[in-house]
């Protein structure tokens, strides 16, 4: 059911961990639902760059290899770069993913934008336009188109 | 491919030998429609007769009282709903548990959405059924009590003689889903007061999509599928020969060796259970410690996700299940695990390793080693065990 790309970040995932001297750090998702994504960046004041990103996940596959992906998509990239990184990205980059786990992407996505956030909050500035969707499947309109 | 161990028995177990060897000849030789007077059909016909004796052997029931089936999602779907309008003059009010099979539970929906009235009793951190709560449900109303002899997910066997006992003493009919029971445990619809039982073939070495529904004589049975006469006209279209002679053959088998299967099976899973439980933290049994299916082990690890659990080892080579989200198409954890009690990340984590006569020690040692070092990947893995052992 899973691609070979999903398989191989499940089972070989990119930047698992945690950053001691993150200066942002994000965490989405709801233990009820079966999916918590935390993501700690380490972004450069001066040019905005995301210079480390690492990732745990509590979550099935998909949830495991989205994580892993998405690190890889913003590792590098500017924060608006990273801010512009969608789901659809994630999940093609994995070559595709069951319909059912599409909500899994919805996840990384969400993990960037919170992290992001709260790189801007740590620093005082205002970000609440960044704001979207808490990542929580158990209150999201995002439960919708996962379930059935 | 690497060797496979299949430890998933309680979804479906492998046809034995010597029913595909009985089943075979009804493919070709003996193809006849049991329907017809001549030989091939006389052939057939004598087969499924024979078929009907080995499952009311088993059962301690009398041939009379047994109607085969498609599977036994139909069985229990029969008796209810059958049951419901047979009786509906009497009365609007069906029992049965909270941790029942989705054939039971999605049937008993729908009966509610036609105006029956179920209550659904809830069960001890065991999962079990507790008689007197049963006694204490019947009403004036109540028409029928639905409770499964055994658990499909955490294994527990429930209390059915003291359940078909209270059901004779208030006169209503009493169906259990046997399913998971059959060729596990000793089952006698006499000494246990059942009037309706369901079981099916794949789950004791017979083929998928043969079943059938014991009908105590007296209690009525309404046509399920109305047509030609087979099933005493209860249930037309011609039979499934080649599944029923299966189901009848697997019957014998199971229940013929119950004792050694059931010494068997126990050893393996204790020692699974022990093994996990003390290499594993944070690690724990669901369902009852010894009131249980012989083969059955549902474990809960904390903080990781069944599903990762499942593909790592499948990776490995072996075959089991988890009462995760993940797994079940639905965005809800098992319905059995939150009955027992369990956090929702609790269930999501949960393991089902159910044995069968295959498996042995070595397996065991293997799952359980592979286990230890799967968890312990996932884990690093868990913003949720990051947490604890921080907050520690
Ligand atoms: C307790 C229980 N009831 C009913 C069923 C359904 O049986 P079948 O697969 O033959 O429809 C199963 C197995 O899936 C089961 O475990």
């Amino acid at each position: 059911m899973y691609s070979e790309k999903v398989m191989d970040h499940f089972t070989n995932p990119r930047n698992v961990g945690e950053i001691e001297d993150a200066n942002a750090v994000g965490q989405v998702g709801n233990p009820k639902c079966g999916d918590i994504m935390k993501i700690y960046m380490k972004i450069n004041d001066d040019t905005k760059v995301i210079e480390d990103v690492k990732f745990k996940t509590f979550g099935c596959g998909a949830a495991i290899a989205t994580s892993s992906m998405a690190t890889e998509l913003v590792k590098g990239k500017t924060i608006d770069e990273a801010l512009e990184l969608t789901n659809q990205a994630v999940a093609e980059a994995l070559d595709g993913l069951p319909p059912i786990k599409m909500h899994c992407s919805n996840l990384a996505e969400e993990a960037v934008h919170a992290a992001i956030i709260n790189y801007y909050e740590n620093k005082g500035i205002d970000a609440s336009h960044l704001k979207s969707c808490t990542g929580d499947c158990c209150c999201c309109s995002h439960s919708d188109d996962h379930n059935e | 491919m690497t060797k496979r161990i299949y430890v998933d028995n309680a979804a479906t177990t492998k046809v034995a030998p010597e029913v595909v060897e009985a089943m075979l000849p009804y493919f070709t030789e003996n193809f006849g429609n049991p329907s017809s007077i001549y030989a091939e059909g006389r052939e057939a016909k004598k087969a499924i007769e024979r078929a009907r004796e080995q499952v009311a052997t088993a059962i301690g029931a009398d041939p009379k009282e047994i109607y085969f089936t498609g599977s036994g999602s139909e069985a229990d779907n029969w008796a209810l709903r059958s049951t419901a309008k047979a009786l509906s003059s009497k009365g609007n009010h069906i029992i049965t548990s909270a941790v029942e099979h989705h054939a039971i539970l999605h049937t008993c929906q729908d009966l509610e959405k036609q105006g029956y009235e179920v209550t659904y009793l809830p069960v001890d951190k065991y999962g079990m059924v507790s008689p007197e709560d049963v006694k204490a449900a019947i009403k004036d109303t109540t028409i029928l009590i639905s409770i499964m002899f055994a658990n499909n997910e955490i294994g527990t066997i429930m209390p059915i003689a003291e359940i078909g006992e209270i059901a004779k003493n208030a006169g209503i009919v009493f169906h259990t889903d046997a399913v998971q029971a059959v060729g596990n445990v000793h089952i006698d619809v006499n000494e246990m007061n059942i009037d309706m039982l369901s079981l099916t073939a794949h789950k004791f070495h017979g083929p998928k999509g043969s079943g059938a529904l014991f009908v105590r004589n007296g209690v009525r049975l309404i046509s399920f599928i109305t047509g030609g006469a087979q099933e005493r006209m209860r249930r037309a279209g011609t039979e499934n020969v080649p599944g029923i002679v299966g189901l009848g053959k697997a019957i014998e088998l199971a229940t013929a060796n119950i004792d050694q299967k059931q010494k068997k099976l126990t050893a393996l899973r204790d020692a699974y259970i022990k093994k996990v439980l003390e290499t594993i933290p944070y690690s724990h049994l669901n369902g009852h410690p010894t009131k249980r299916l012989p083969g059955n082990a549902n474990i809960s690890f904390e903080f990781i996700e069944g599903e990762g659990m499942l593909l790592s080892l499948d990776m490995k080579g072996i075959s089991a299940s988890s009462g995760s989200a993940c797994t079940s198409g639905s965005l809800d954890p098992s319905h059995v695990l939150l009955a027992i009690g369990l956090k929702h990340e609790e269930a999501h984590g949960s393991l089902r390793v159910s044995f069968g006569e295959d498996n042995t020690m070595e397996d065991v040692n293997y799952i359980a080693d592979s286990l230890k070092e799967i968890v312990e990947r996932l884990r690093m893995m868990s913003p949720l065990y990051e947490e604890m052992l921080k907050n520690k």
